[in-house]
């Protein structure tokens, strides 16, 4: 599905990625590692919004280096930010529309309002809303979510999702995903420091420095990541209870 | 005299009719009054004395419309009209108004029209006013129109007027006096392009106790065209006040926005906030993210903005 082949990447003077080499065929992978170490980076470049300054990103067998964001995006490549941007006068609905927006294809009020409601969101109340500053962090988050289901894409790429969402939002984006990993016709591609999110991944790349350190399956990885610190829990009281329940 | 078709697409633009309208309405083509029609409770007079007709409405009509549009399609018309409206207290009417203009020759075509609004008690407006040009020929549109608004006590006066394309040159004027627990809401929007000109101007005296405005206006300058807003809100007694200017400046354009706020009154309360920038580069790149082209994605920015 997705390949990256010595791909390097630097802003300025500064190396982010160095000859980073990875395969994505699995349905559900997660990218890790500890903050400033490029995992953004990677997003950035499988979306296009960064080109890398050296190497070949390949999707579906198709070198896709040098094509723009907006062919990337209609060639199946949906991509959740980090944190979400507001615009002034488009609707929740609008954006939905644009997201689902396929060959001309038009989704109804119906259909954009179950995507609201499966991240959690009342669909009568939000789908009228303007996406702008009356919006906290977390509604955005759960909208941007949305978002990406409504596109519906072949490789979905999701820069940190639990950044700014709290706890009890942060359960709920869990089943959200789990629930996304049974649906997905293609991949999906996680940037993520959390355990939990790590726990449902087919595959986990972990990145340091700007260059691979480790990749396996979760069960290989997460307990090496789990020593070494990189991966944190959601918070130390609930994983605790947590591993108390699994004794 | 039926329309023909440059009439009827001019005034689909700008009130989003097909045809003559229905009910009370005063139609004016190429400098001369085409045909009006008075109701029940809305009397339309031509005025002797000058350019222009006098609406009244009478005190009590409730949802009842008035479309007064303007068209130009000949080429080398200057008109200056006078309209007034007396609203009756407690009356509850929508009035649309409107001028488009299309120039398909090489000489000025000029609209300037006076639209006086005077409200008794308690009576309520929503003025909906757009303003289009078209036309391939080398003459100018120009629009200047001026509005002036008198709310008596209760009273409250909902604008929404609109700019989008075509119009050379404007000079739009809003003058407002309002009285005790008076309210005054307007929303502009407003596109210019090419190396059109527009400069609009707000006055607002808020003399009445608890009398209110909210002055909003979104703007978009593109190509080398340039802007100037100009919003004064005097606070004169206990009140409260707002303007806002939001602006996305693109390519070789240019803006001002000049708000002021003056208070008279311990109790006043006013606030003027004003913004001009470019579209976010984040924003476009969100869109690009959902398949849309860069043309696109700033296509639905600006037509979100200006909604």
């Amino acid at each position: 599905m997705l390949e990256f082949r010595n791909v390097s990447y630097s802003a300025g003077d500064a190396d982010i990625l160095n000859n980073v080499s990875f395969t994505v065929d699995e349905r559900f992978v997660a990218v890790t590692g500890p903050n400033g170490s490029g995992k953004s980076t990677v997003a950035k470049l499988i979306s296009g919004i960064y080109t890398p300054t050296s190497g070949q990103i390949l999707f579906d067998g198709i070198d896709i280096t040098n094509m723009s964001i907006t062919d990337r995006a209609k060639s199946g490549i949906s991509f959740a930010f980090q944190q979400p941007v507001r615009f002034k006068g488009l609707t929740v609905k609008d954006l939905i529309s644009l997201a689902a927006s396929k060959d001309g294809k038009k989704i109804s009020a119906a259909e954009a309002c179950q995507y609201l409601s499966e991240v959690g969101l009342c669909a009568r109340e939000y789908i009228g809303r303007e996406i702008d500053a009356s919006l906290s962090g977390g509604e955005l988050k759960r909208i941007e979510i949305a978002m990406t289901m409504a596109r519906d894409g072949k490789l979905t790429v999701f820069d940190e999702p639990e950044a700014g969402i709290d706890l009890w939002s942060f359960n709920n984006l869990i089943s959200v995903f789990k629930k996304m990993y049974e649906k997905t016709h293609g991949s999906i591609i996680i940037i993520s420091h959390q355990e939990r999110i790590l726990e449902i991944a087919d595959k986990i790349i972990l990145i340091a420095d700007g260059e691979i350190a480790d990749v396996g399956s979760g069960d290989e990885i997460l307990p090496k990541l789990l020593k070494n610190g990189y991966a944190f829990g959601s918070c130390s009281r609930l994983s605790n209870g947590r591993r108390r329940e699994e004794k | 005299m039926p329309l023909d078709a440059i009439q009827r697409e001019l005034l689909n633009k700008i009130a989003d009719l097909h045809e003559v309208p229905q009910g009370a309405y005063s139609l004016r083509i190429n400098g001369q009054l085409h045909g009006k029609n008075s109701s029940e409770n809305i009397t339309i007079e031509k005025k002797t004395d000058k350019p222009g007709i006098d609406i009244y409405i009478k005190a009590g009509t409730k949802n009842e419309s008035v479309h007064i549009p303007v068209l130009l399609s000949q080429t080398g018309i200057t008109e200056l009209v006078y309209n007034d409206f007396h609203i009756g207290e407690d009356a509850d009417v929508t009035i649309v108004a409107g001028c488009g203009i299309h120039n398909g020759g090489s000489e000025k075509s000029e609209h300037s029209g006076i639209h006086s609004f005077f409200l008794e008690k308690n009576s309520k407006v929503k003025y909906v006013e757009k303003h289009y040009g078209s036309g391939d020929g080398s003459g100018e549109n120009v629009m200047n129109p001026t509005t002036y608004v008198e709310l008596a006590e209760g009273a409250t006066m909902e604008m929404e007027t609109a700019q989008i394309k075509g119009v050379d040159s404007t000079d739009r004027t809003t003058k407002a006096v309002l009285g005790d627990n008076a309210t005054l809401i307007v929303h502009e929007k407003l596109m210019t392009h090419g190396k059109q000109y527009a400069k609009t101007t707000f006055e607002v005296e808020l003399n009445g106790e608890n009398s209110g405005t909210h002055v909003v206006s979104r703007a978009v300058a593109r190509d080398n065209s340039h802007q100037v807003f100009l919003s004064n809100i005097h606070g004169n007694n206990r009140c409260s006040g707002h303007t806002e200017c939001d602006a996305i400046i693109m390519d070789d354009a240019s803006i001002s926005a000049i708000p002021e706020i003056s208070a008279k009154h311990i109790d006043a309360s006013l606030i003027h906030e004003a913004a001009i920038g470019k579209i976010a580069g984040e924003q476009l790149i969100k869109l690009m993210t959902l398949g849309l082209t860069e043309k696109e994605a700033e296509e639905q920015i600006i037509g979100g903005f200006l909604k």
